[in-house]
């Protein structure tokens, strides 16, 4: 089955990124495939490579990143909050004149367009949030 | 469009305080784009997010209630309100907005947006969408 996942927390402050997370692994590994996760909302700061977890807490945004290059899974962070909570790609740096970015490899800043499609061509649109 | 999906925007939380209500009328507005069939359901404290005459100017949060008006001419014309949601709350549908769609095959005629339904009845209408997103 083609599964897409939203995720709409932050990392740490919401258990939905990490349950996210598990869902994927087991669906990977159950054979299914990830079409897309797709964050939104705060779930954007899932995408961020500035974050420095202490060394014996999971570090969710390297877990993410991990996850897409072992499995080649496509991990979008929504345009529009992404602006809002200073998600910042080479892209959104130079439209916005940032001083720098912060986006985690295996990541792309995207459109909301994205999540439709994600639920046009998925089996199932699975959403992790509150 | 016979492969359109049926999406199902479920708002549940009131307009202000957090930011899911807002963010979910964005991606309304952008997914309406896509020729899919779509409808919207307010419960809980979602209700709210169609009161009328929202001020927002004491808390300094942008006031985006206009924004449903325009919703009749995204072609999202499907919208839910649950009966016991409003109830508990002590509102009525003079309450909310009035929100409208022209239909185009019967002359533009004005039609109402707006569905007051029951629990039960959201229960039949969410098992027959294909995706509900819930804010």
């Amino acid at each position: 089955m083609k599964f897409s996942i939203q995720v709409s927390e932050g990392p740490y402050n919401h258990e939905s990124s990490v349950t996210a997370i598990n869902f994927v692994k087991a669906a990977v590994e159950a054979g299914h495939d990830i079409f897309r996760v797709f964050f939104y909302h705060d779930g954007v700061n899932n995408g961020t490579n500035y974050a420095t977890p202490p060394q014996d807490d999971m570090n969710i945004q390297k877990t993410w990143s991990e996850l897409a290059a072992a499995h080649d899974i496509d991990l979008v962070v929504c345009v529009a909050a992404a602006q809002r909570r200073g998600i910042v790609d080479e892209g959104e740096m130079t439209r916005n004149k940032k001083d720098g970015m912060n986006i985690m490899d295996g990541f792309r800043i995207s459109g909301l367009g994205q999540l439709i499609e994600a639920g046009i061509e998925s089996d199932r649109l699975v959403v992790f949030g509150d | 469009m016979s492969d359109a999906k049926k999406f199902m925007y479920i708002n549940r939380k009131a307009p202000y305080g957090t930011i899911y209500a807002w963010e979910s009328l964005e991606v309304v507005l952008i997914g309406a784009a896509f020729d899919q069939e779509v409808s919207l359901a307010f419960v809980d404290d979602g209700v709210y997010q169609l009161m009328k005459g929202q001020d927002t100017t004491e808390v300094g949060i942008k006031n985006f209630s206009p924004t449903y008006a325009a919703l009749g001419d995204y072609d999202v014309n499907k919208i839910y309100i649950e009966k016991e949601s409003l109830e508990a709350r002590g509102l009525t549908l003079d309450d909310l907005q009035h929100l409208v769609w022209e239909d185009e095959d019967e002359d533009w005629a004005e039609k109402d947006s707006i569905r007051v339904v029951t629990s039960a009845e959201l229960a039949e209408i969410f098992e027959q969408q294909d995706i509900t997103l819930s804010f």
